[in-house]
């Protein structure tokens, strides 16, 4: 049964098990993520009856949007999703303005040292310089301001950023940078006419898991924002308070804070694991 | 194969410092470097390095933040928090829970890369779903399991009365907490893990298991002596990263517990933010903190150490 064209390398679980078996296996290792992002649609349609209702009520009777009503006329969730927009643009524009360039420099003079120091930010404990942080911020009163949470944010991607540029850039054809070095461009010159417009997937890719690192935070901003400046995710952690009983708005609340995550995780997925380890599997 | 190019690469941005090779070319040259990297790890030194020692230097101070201006009081933070039963408890509650949130994402995440590493029909498709998890928004993942958790009302003891297994207090009973919480974690972090070690596996090379096949090696033979130590330093980077992310966990766990019921499930993590944030002992937080830092950083140097040398 083990398909072995192409050379795959590994049939172990065709090998013993067979067809059937290797397909419940697949079904297993997808029930978590179907049925989560089930039930929690499902919690969002449902009224407050059925979400108590025990046993379970497992496909709402209807469509009621009356949940995602109630987070709009009870919290001002606009306000909240313009924080975390702000928030989100503001560090990802940071993190590429001086990640991006940092990258290039360290490829192009051979800077490593400077790759592992700038990884630091993704070692540390962020409570070790958040400690800090809030006594600064409230001593120079930045406590309910965005400069503090667009800061936090931006150290939090900038890691992520210039080790995904590392990659793009050291797969850049190194012919070119060359010849634009004959024909006069100076590192400025070459960055911007050759680099840069080359390895706009990366940059497209580094834009969006800052983007995404910013909106997903819960700790910078818990620590960080005011009540002017709350984030998403501080916010939808506050209704659990107010909603102990009410699951429905909630559930909706939650869907609303994550779609955009998991949207654009879609159009990047490809490059995620790079990101992530951030130079861990070449370094 | 990209070892080669990379040293192509090297060698061709060394030619092409011929147009700086006198002396004020060498020096646009360096400043040029400088203007490129010096402002990102600028950023890192002053937003990361220096509260990083500032925090040291306040972790030797007796600080109450708003109440009372720091004093100088040496190691004392240290030797408290050393002998305090409820940090030894805290330390003990990090390692296990950093230990299940490392070796469950990994465990399963391997075994998901093996499968998604074959050829089926609609694959792609397949790992796209199942690893949206891993980039969804932490607290609405936490939120929505707190609900399923729940005790009396929640899906999952439902779905365990459905085959006769008797229900559980979830993140509401000291027993069950941490392994509970670390759970709602390892559902993010699998699809990761397998991811990496995907990678991994797809950057195998095939004629290996074809000479292997020829030789009579069975499947289980070709996992144990081929594919596994050739996988083996991915295993360790998912390793590597998953522990230093768990020592550091902080979301799933406040979102859930808190660090309760009572303390059952406060980590290191959690303890420090509660007392520096809830009740403002600055002080004596940073030197806890310090301590994690340490924790993770050995955590990270031991891991390192075992990718260099596989003979486990």
């Amino acid at each position: 049964m083990a398909s072995r064209e192409g050379g795959r390398p590994f049939t172990l679980l065709y090998g013993i098990a067979g067809k059937g078996a290797f397909w419940l296996v697949i079904l297993a290792l997808m029930l978590p993520a179907l049925f989560f992002f089930f039930w929690m649609i499902s919690l969002s349609f449902k009224s407050q009856v059925e979400n108590t209702a025990y046993p379970p009520v497992f496909v709402p009777s209807s469509l009621g949007l009356e949940s995602y009503a109630e987070v709009f006329r009870k919290h001002p969730f606009p306000q909240y999703a313009r924080n975390s927009t702000i928030a989100g643009f503001g560090a990802t524009g940071i993190a590429l303005l001086i990640g991006v360039p940092a990258a290039y420099g360290i490829v192009k003079w051979r800077r490593y040292e400077m790759a592992l120091l700038i990884l630091l930010a993704r070692l540390v404990p962020p409570m070790s310089f958040l400690i800090p942080w809030f006594a600064a911020t409230r001593s120079l009163g930045l406590s309910n301001s965005y400069i503090a949470l667009i800061l936090g944010h931006m150290v939090a991607g900038l890691p992520l950023v210039v080790w995904i540029m590392i990659g793009f850039f050291e797969d850049l054809n190194p012919e070119l940078e060359d010849a634009s070095s004959v024909d006069g461009c100076g590192p400025y010159g070459s960055f911007f006419r050759i680099a840069l417009p080359l390895t706009l997937p990366g940059l497209v890719v580094s834009a969006i898991m800052a983007f995404i690192t910013s909106w997903n935070d819960f700790m910078f901003s818990v620590v960080l924002s005011g009540p002017k400046t709350r984030t998403l995710p501080v916010a939808v952690y506050n209704m659990l308070s107010f909603e102990t009983v009410n699951w429905g708005p909630l559930a909706a609340a939650t869907i609303m804070v994550t779609l955009p995550a998991v949207l654009l995780t879609l159009f990047i997925q490809r490059y995620i694991v790079s990101g992530l380890t951030a130079g861990a599997i070449k370094g | 194969m990209q070892e080669t190019r990379h040293d192509a690469a090297r060698a061709t941005v060394k030619d092409t410092n011929a147009w700086g090779r006198t002396g004020i070319g060498d020096w646009i040259e360096q400043r040029a470097s400088l203007v490129f990297i010096a402002p990102a790890v600028f950023a890192v030194l002053l937003l990361i390095g220096y509260p990083l020692v500032w925090n040291l230097y306040m972790s030797l101070q007796k600080w109450e933040l708003g109440r009372q201006p720091p004093e100088f009081i040496g190691l004392t933070n240290y030797i408290n928090a050393l002998s305090a039963p409820r940090f030894h408890q805290g330390v003990f509650k990090t390692l296990y829970y950093s230990a299940l949130a490392t070796l469950i994402p990994t465990t399963l995440g391997l075994g998901a890369a093996l499968a998604f590493n074959e050829r089926f029909f609609a694959r792609g498709v397949l790992r796209s779903i199942f690893a949206l998890p891993m980039m969804a928004t932490p607290v609405a993942v936490a939120l929505i399991w707190q609900l399923m958790y729940h005790p009396a009302l929640g899906v999952f003891n439902y779905l365990l009365s459905l085959v006769n297994l008797p229900p559980s207090l979830w993140v509401a009973s000291s027993q069950t907490v941490i392994p509970s919480v670390a759970l709602v974690e390892s559902f993010q972090a699998t699809p990761f893990a397998a991811l990496v070690i995907l990678g991994g596996l797809a950057a195998l090379p095939a004629g290996l298991y074809e000479a292997s096949k020829i030789d009579g090696a069975n499947a289980i033979q070709r996992f144990r002596y081929l594919t596994l130590p050739l996988v083996w330093p991915y295993i360790v980077v998912v390793l590597l990263i998953r522990s230093v992310d768990a020592l550091k966990a902080f979301d799933s766990i406040f979102v859930l517990t808190q660090g309760g019921p009572g303390r059952a499930s406060e980590t290191i993590n959690i303890l420090l933010f509660l007392q520096a944030f809830n009740f403002y002992h600055v002080g004596y937080s940073a030197s806890m903190v310090v301590m994690l830092f340490v924790l993770v950083v050995g955590a990270a140097l031991v891991l390192i150490r075992l990718r260099r040398d596989p003979s486990w």
